[in-house]
């Protein structure tokens, strides 16, 4: 008598995007108690705030906006492209959400950089001189735009992941959700910069 | 639950474009509003920019709109949850 052992392959696949929401989720209460923090400082210190927001480059910022609105789209239509089994076109899609990812973090070392190079950075002489109100919202304009670089980091690997994987067919058409997965991570970086831009760059 | 055979809803390519476009030309009206000196109202309106703005991220982006009803509740949940945080701290900030 032989005994046929019938081994079946489960996936879950809305369990694991439910994961990730959960993940998404504790993301979010980060950010908004991050942005409770800013809120309340800004009530306390509306004149600093004012003065030090008008320090910001809102054409950097702007630029910068565009490229995350259009690196989520990319991230959103390699999913289409994959369910429809279109392997070049997930890949090129993939390939131009990294480069403009990568375009964002210059413009943002280009615009640290500048801001550093005035002597605004946290524990600074100048913002020490500035006072307490000035030296609330650059150290919540550096923590909370590196925070959000970091993601932008983090994202980037989970993406060049995926990259590979559906280049060696590990995703196909009949299995992405971890693609769809890492896009939600993507969309989430790009969530907090649309919260992040106005907070910062517009209301001065 | 468990099953992964469940009704896959591809989105074209074009509606990715026009919510892009949505995106874009609320981004450019939030910074035209706020240019203007509005006082108090900048902030409001820079809001409810942001908020059309993550809607349609988390509607079409992300896939909320043509997935499973839990997600929206599970994630209305955690606004809700947010919006007490919110309340508490201006209540402590108005009232110490």
């Amino acid at each position: 008598m032989s005994t046929v052992v019938k081994q079946e392959i489960h996936r879950d696949d809305i369990g694991s995007k439910t994961g990730m929401w959960l993940f998404i989720f504790t993301e979010l209460l980060l950010f908004g108690g991050l942005f409770i923090v800013y809120t309340v400082y800004r009530f306390k210190y509306a004149g600093a705030f004012h003065l030090a927001g008008e320090e910001l480059n809102v054409k950097i910022g702007f630029l910068n906006t565009v490229i995350l609105l259009i690196s989520s789209m990319t991230v959103a239509m390699s999913i289409t492209a994959v369910q429809l089994g279109d392997r070049k076109k997930t890949v090129l899609f993939i390939i131009i959400t990294l480069a403009l990812a990568l375009f964002f973090l210059v413009n943002k070392y280009f615009e640290w950089s500048v801001k550093i190079g005035h002597g605004l950075y946290p524990g600074s002489q100048k913002l020490f001189e500035f006072g307490n109100g000035d030296t609330l919202f650059f150290g919540l304009y550096f923590f909370m735009t590196g925070l959000h670089a970091l993601h932008i980091i983090v994202g980037m690997t989970i993406l060049i992941v995926m990259l590979f994987k559906v280049i060696n067919k590990s995703i196909n058409s009949g299995n992405y959700v971890q693609l769809e997965n890492s896009g939600l991570y993507w969309h989430l970086v790009d969530l907090i910069w649309i919260f992040l831009f106005p907070l910062f760059y517009l209301i001065t | 639950m468990s099953d992964n055979k469940h009704q896959v809803h591809i989105v074209k390519y074009r509606t990715y474009l026009f919510v892009l476009l949505g995106l874009l030309i609320f981004t450019t009206l939030s910074v035209a509003v706020t240019s203007v000196e509005l006082g108090p109202y900048a902030v409001v309106a820079a809001l409810i920019f942001a908020t059309l703005k993550s809607s349609l991220v988390l509607a079409y982006f992300m896939h909320l709109k043509f997935d499973q009803r839990i997600f929206i509740a599970m994630f209305a949940l955690v606004i809700f949850v947010f919006l007490i945080f919110i309340v508490i701290t201006f209540l402590d900030y108005k009232f110490r």
